[in-house]
């Protein structure tokens, strides 16, 4: 519940858009309509694996006019601990899922005078969103899309078709890469350039961005930052009066829950900043994983992102 | 009594300073911002050939500013005869600009404001211009009865330069409009008017 409101949703329908992901059609149980978000948008799904409960954020690629179904596009990742391989092995039309309210990390600047967006792989969900957006305001933006190649390329045949020669395509098996120093120096003033993907390629983006001259504040991005294993540590919560173990395939926000405590989140990913949580004592090393927290903010250790960070050593005493 | 750095709205001014990633460099400068320009463009001669200077002397007229500009020898630069015909000037060159143009604005804080608002309507994000405020610490007031515009207030309240009620100078700033707003000092009892106080000099 500390996500917020949730919605309970039915899969209403299941396309295998490649081999390796899948799109779900989610219809509300309640028949009112599903709320409208802005593109970049997300909800954190909620998924029962017998008992093991995973929570994973996905990106909104589209929803109904009538708000009768939102769509997501989900990757099978390999070495997953289960939610994407519970989302394509198990989950079966017909079959009921919670989801959070959207959240958007990743706006677009209505005040910008022309829209640069760049997708690789599965990060072209919101892209894809934002894409539909742009085009239904008649605001002036371009597309381009790098995948491994034609037989991964899911949104590539609809982007297309919906938005002719403002898409641009890149195949790795081509040797196709994004050119940015060719792509960012045209640009008229008052650009701004989104770009979900690989981490490589979004540092790759944004540095060629800042060599190109552009400001920061117009450079965005979004990561889809899964939380990473480690060794197990022990986690006192002081205010609850409870110890629990983090196992290695566990986030530290997952332990928590697990333990009964209602911790606040909001995207999962190390982007918000809701999960902030302050750090009692540390018998050990902070790993932080987040891209919120200050470089200072970091050092101090007076903090953590209990969603993707973790503690490398005996134990983590938490203010909750 | 507030000083002027306890204003929420009041902008920040963190001084100019040359970036050196920018493949141009769009400065717009009034009066003794051109100081500021000097100060930062001297420490980064090589950007200078890729540097377009827009300078208004404004209030610093007759102490030849303008001369030691040239002397840095940008690329190009314009001397307008008023922060209107600079205004103009900038809008042209900020509806070709490319992307990797940085813009700085220098000199006081209403002529920061109106190069600001100008960019911003162009996309630019305020937070990436690089300002300094250079000096008179003047307001430029919009009198919210008669939307008029009142240039280099010193002191509250003032009278409206086009309407005549007596404003006081509130200290909320529009970025929109690049001003602070005034409001009717005597709307309750007509008349009845406080001493004005200098603050803003
Ligand atoms: C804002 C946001 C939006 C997102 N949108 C989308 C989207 O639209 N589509 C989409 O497919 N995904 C999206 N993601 C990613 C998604 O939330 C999941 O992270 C992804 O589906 C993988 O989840 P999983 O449970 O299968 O894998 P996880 O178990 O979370 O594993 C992810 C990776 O982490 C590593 N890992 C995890 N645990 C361990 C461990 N104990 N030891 C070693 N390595 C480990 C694995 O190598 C694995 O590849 C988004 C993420 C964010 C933050
Ligand atoms: S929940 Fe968003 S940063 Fe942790």
């Amino acid at each position: 519940m500390s996500g917020g409101v949730e919605i309970l949703v039915r899969v209403a329908d299941i396309e295998q858009a490649t081999a390796t992901v899948r799109r779900f059609t989610l219809a509300p149980l309640s028949g009112e309509p599903l709320p409208v978000y802005s593109a970049g948008a997300h909800v954190v799904v909620t998924m029962d694996d017998d008992g093991h409960r995973i929570r994973n954020p996905y990106s909104l690629i589209s929803r109904a006019q009538d708000g009768s179904h939102y769509r997501i596009g989900v990757l099978k990742t390999p070495n997953s601990r289960g939610g994407s391989i519970y989302l394509h092995e198990k989950v079966c039309e017909g079959d009921e899922l919670v989801i959070t309210m959207p959240v958007n990390l990743f706006p677009i600047v209505r005040t910008g005078r022309k829209h640069v967006l760049v997708a690789g792989g599965i990060g072209v969900t919101p892209i894809y969103a934002m894409a539909e957006e742009l085009r239904a305001a008649s605001a002036p933006y371009e597309i381009h899309y790098a995948m491994r190649d034609a037989s991964c390329g899911a949104f590539a045949d609809e982007l297309v078709e919906m938005h002719g020669d403002k898409v641009r395509l890149y195949r790795d098996d081509a040797q196709e890469v994004i050119r940015v120093d060719a792509i960012l120096p045209h640009q008229p003033l008052g650009t701004h350039l989104y770009v979900c993907g690989p981490e490589g390629m979004i540092d790759a983006i944004l540095a060629g961005g800042r060599k190109a001259g552009w400001p920061v504040e117009n450079l965005h991005s979004e990561r889809f930052l899964a939380p990473m294993g480690g060794a197990p540590f022990s986690v006192a919560l002081a205010k609850a009066g409870i110890t629990a173990t983090v196992r290695s395939d566990q986030s530290l926000l997952e332990a928590i829950e697990e333990a009964g405590v209602d911790a606040p989140y909001l995207c999962r990913g190390g982007a918000c900043g809701q999960c902030e949580t302050r750090v009692i004592s540390a018998d050990g090393e902070l790993i932080h994983n987040d891209h919120y927290l200050s470089d200072e903010e970091k050092a101090s250790g007076a903090k953590i992102m209990t969603c993707v960070s973790r503690l490398k050593g005996r134990e983590l005493v938490l203010d909750l | 009594m507030t000083t002027l750095s306890d204003i929420k709205s009041r902008p920040i001014y963190a001084g100019l300073k040359v970036d050196e990633y920018a493949r141009r460099h769009l400065v717009a400068a009034e009066g003794e911002g051109a100081r500021a320009v000097i100060e930062a463009f001297s420490m980064a001669p090589e950007a200078l050939d890729r540097t377009t200077i827009l300078y208004c002397p404004g209030g610093s007229a007759g102490q030849d500013h303008e001369t030691a500009l040239a002397d840095l020898a940008p690329d190009l630069i314009h001397v307008a005869p008023s922060i209107e015909t600079l205004l103009v000037r900038l809008k042209g060159m900020l509806n070709t600009a490319t992307m990797g143009t940085r813009l700085y604005a220098t000199g006081t804080e209403g002529f920061i404001g109106q190069v600001v608002a100008a960019a911003v309507g162009f996309g630019v994000d305020h937070h990436s211009i690089f300002t300094e405020h250079r000096g008179s610490l003047a307001r430029r007031v919009q009198c919210v009865h008669c939307k008029g515009m009142t240039d280099n207030v010193t002191a509250t309240p003032f009278t409206c330069s086009h309407c005549g009620l007596t404003l006081f100078v509130r200290d909320h700033y529009s970025r929109r409009l690049g001003a602070f707003q005034g409001v009717c000092v005597d709307a309750e009892e007509p008349g009845v008017i406080p001493p004005a106080e200098e603050l803003y000099k």
